[in-house]
C-alpha cells in the first residue's frame, strides 16, 4: 500500500506528467522529421546521401553526454542557434522543459528514421507509379500510398522513439538539468531518489517506467507482424 | 488514335549497356508491342506513361506532345492521361476493390463526387466485380485482380490504356477466357490501347497494328489488314519474326 500512497504524491506525479509532456512532444517532432528524412533519402539519389544517412543515425550510437554536449554547442546561451535566439527573442532553451524536448527529440529521431526508412524502402515502387498514372501528385502518392503501406514500420519506430524519449537521461541532464518540478523527468527522478536513499519513491518510479516500456514493446512486436 | 514514338534510352545493367531505340508511328485503336523478353517493349510502354524518361526523342499522342527532349517537354505521369495496367497489377493492398477503382477519381482531401462514385459502381458492374467491392486485393483470384486493375486504370477516362503483359500472371485456361473478356470490356469502354506481349496469338487477337521489337530496336511494323490483304496470317508473320529474333540471340 505504501507504493499506492506514493503514486499520489507530487514528488511522483510531477516527474510523471512532465515526462509524458516532454516525451510526447519530442516523439511528435522526431516522427515528423524522421519520416520526412526517411522518405527523401529512400526516394532520391544525391552525392553525400550516405553521409546524411550516417548523420541521421549518429544520435543512436553516440554517448548521450556527447550528444548533450553537441546540443549545448548549438542551443546553449552562447551557442550558434541559442545565442541568436537569446539576442533576438530573449529565448533561453537551456535548463527549460523545452530544452528537454529538444534533447529527447534528437535522441529519439534515429529510431523513427531507421524504421521509417526500412519500411519505405519495402514499399514497391510500382504502387507509387500506379498512383502517378492515376493522376496523383507526389504529396498524394506519399500520403495515400507510400505512408499507409509503410505505416506499421513507421508506427513501430515511433513507439520505440517514445520509449527512448521517456528514458532519455544523459543529454537531458546536460541540456535541461535536473530541476525538480521544472526539468526533472522520470529517469532523472529515479536517479535523484536513489541518490537521496528514497527507495519507496524509486520503486514506484521504476515500476511505472517498466510497465510503460513493456506495453510499448508488446505493441511494437504486434505491429511488426506481417499483415498483407 | 495516333501514336508517334521516337526515343533513345541507354541503360547500364549487370551485363553491360542496353540501348533502346524505339521508333514507330501508328494510327490504329489497338496497338501491340511484340517481342521476346528484354527486347525493349516494356521500356517503351513505361516511357509512354512517363514512368521512364528517355535520353532523347519525342512522344506524341494525337498530336499532343508528351515528351520532347529538344523542346524541353516532359509531362509528368500524372498529367499524361494514360491508364497503365502493370504486369502484376499493382493493386493497392490496403484498399478495397471499390477504393482501388475509385483511387484516380478521389481527391487527396475531400470525398469522391456523386457522379464519380456512380461511375465506379458502373465500372464494377461492367467488369463483373460488384460482389467483390468491399474485398481487399489479397483475397481475389488472378482474373479478379486483372479486372480490378483494368477498371482502376479506365476509371479516370484516360486517352489511352497501356497494358503490360496483362495475361502473363494467369494460367493458360484462364488466360484464354480473360483474353475474350478483355476484348469485350475494352470494346465497351472504347479507349485506345497499347498492349505489350510476347505471345503471337495475343498480339493477333487484340491488335490492329503490331510493332515488333528485337534487341531494343523496332524490327518491323505490321498492320493486320495489310498482312491479311496479302493473303497471309498475322500470327504466322509474327511467329516467323520471333524465330528470327531468337535465331540471332
Amino acid at each position: 500500500m505504501d507504493i499506492l500512497h506514493r503514486l499520489l504524491e507530487a514528488r511522483f506525479m510531477e516527474p510523471l506528467l512532465l515526462t509524458l509532456k516532454v516525451a510526447g512532444l519530442a516523439t511528435a517532432v522526431a516522427a515528423a522529421l524522421g519520416i520526412a528524412a526517411a522518405y527523401v533519402l529512400s526516394r532520391s539519389k544525391f552525392p553525400g546521401r550516405d553521409l546524411v544517412d550516417a548523420l541521421c543515425t549518429l544520435p543512436l550510437v553516440m554517448p548521450p553526454t556527447v550528444l548533450g554536449y553537441y546540443l549545448l554547442v548549438v542551443i546553449g546561451r552562447r551557442g550558434m542557434v541559442g545565442g541568436w535566439l537569446k539576442e533576438t527573442f530573449d529565448i533561453t532553451l537551456v535548463f527549460t522543459w523545452q530544452g528537454a524536448v529538444i534533447a529527447a527529440a534528437v535522441a529519439a529521431f534515429p529510431l523513427v528514421f531507421k524504421s521509417a526508412r526500412a519500411a519505405l524502402e519495402g514499399v514497391g515502387r510500382h504502387y507509387e507509379d500506379a498512383a502517378r498514372t492515376l493522376g496523383q501528385g507526389e504529396l498524394a502518392v506519399f500520403l495515400r500510398v507510400s505512408l499507409p503501406l509503410a505505416m506499421r514500420g513507421v508506427l513501430a519506430g515511433t513507439m520505440l522513439a517514445f520509449a527512448r524519449a521517456m528514458g532519455e537521461f544523459g543529454a537531458t541532464l546536460m541540456v535541461a538539468g535536473n530541476l525538480p518540478g521544472r526539468t526533472q523527468t522520470l529517469s532523472l527522478a529515479v536517479y535523484s531518489a536513489v541518490q537521496a536513499g528514497d527507495d519507496d519513491l524509486a520503486n514506484a518510479l521504476v515500476l511505472v517506467i517498466s510497465l510503460v516500456c513493456i506495453a510499448i514493446l508488446m505493441t511494437t512486436s504486434r505491429l511488426l507482424r506481417p499483415r498483407f | 488514335m495516333q501514336f508517334e514514338v521516337d526515343i533513345v534510352k541507354r541503360l547500364r545493367g549487370g551485363s553491360g549497356e542496353f540501348v533502346l531505340r524505339s521508333r514507330f508511328s501508328a494510327t490504329d485503336r489497338a496497338l501491340a508491342l511484340f517481342g521476346p523478353s528484354g527486347s525493349g517493349k516494356t521500356l517503351t510502354l513505361l516511357a509512354l506513361a512517363g514512368l521512364l524518361t528517355p535520353d532523347a526523342g519525342r512522344i506524341a499522342i494525337n498530336g499532343d506532345v508528351l515528351f520532347d527532349s529538344e523542346a524541353g517537354i516532359n509531362l509528368p505521369a500524372r498529367r499524361r492521361g494514360v491508364g497503365y495496367v502493370f504486369q502484376d497489377y499493382a493493386l493497392f493492398p490496403h484498399r478495397t476493390v471499390w477504393q482501388n477503382v475509385a483511387f484516380g477519381l478521389t481527391p487527396l482531401f475531400g470525398r469522391i463526387s456523386r457522379e464519380d462514385a456512380e461511375r465506379v459502381d458502373e465500372l464494377l458492374d461492367l467488369f463483373g466485380l460488384s460482389g467483390l467491392a468491399g474485398q481487399r486485393p489479397a483475397t481475389l483470384s488472378g482474373g479478379q485482380k486483372q479486372r480490378t486493375a483494368l477498371a482502376r486504370a479506365v476509371a479516370p477516362r484516360p486517352r489511352a490504356l497501356l497494358l503490360d503483359e496483362p495475361f502473363s500472371a494467369l494460367d493458360q485456361p484462364l488466360r484464354l477466357r480473360m483474353r475474350e473478356e478483355l476484348s469485350r470490356m475494352l470494346d465497351a469502354v472504347s479507349i485506345p490501347m497499347v498492349l505489350v506481349t510476347h505471345d503471337a496469338d495475343e498480339a493477333e487477337a487484340f491488335a490492329r497494328t503490331v510493332v515488333v521489337y528485337n534487341h531494343g530496336a523496332v524490327a518491323g511494323v505490321h498492320r493486320a489488314d495489310e498482312v491479311t490483304g496479302q493473303g497471309r496470317d498475322l500470327a504466322d508473320v509474327l511467329r516467323r519474326q520471333v524465330a528470327d529474333a531468337y535465331a540471332d540471340a
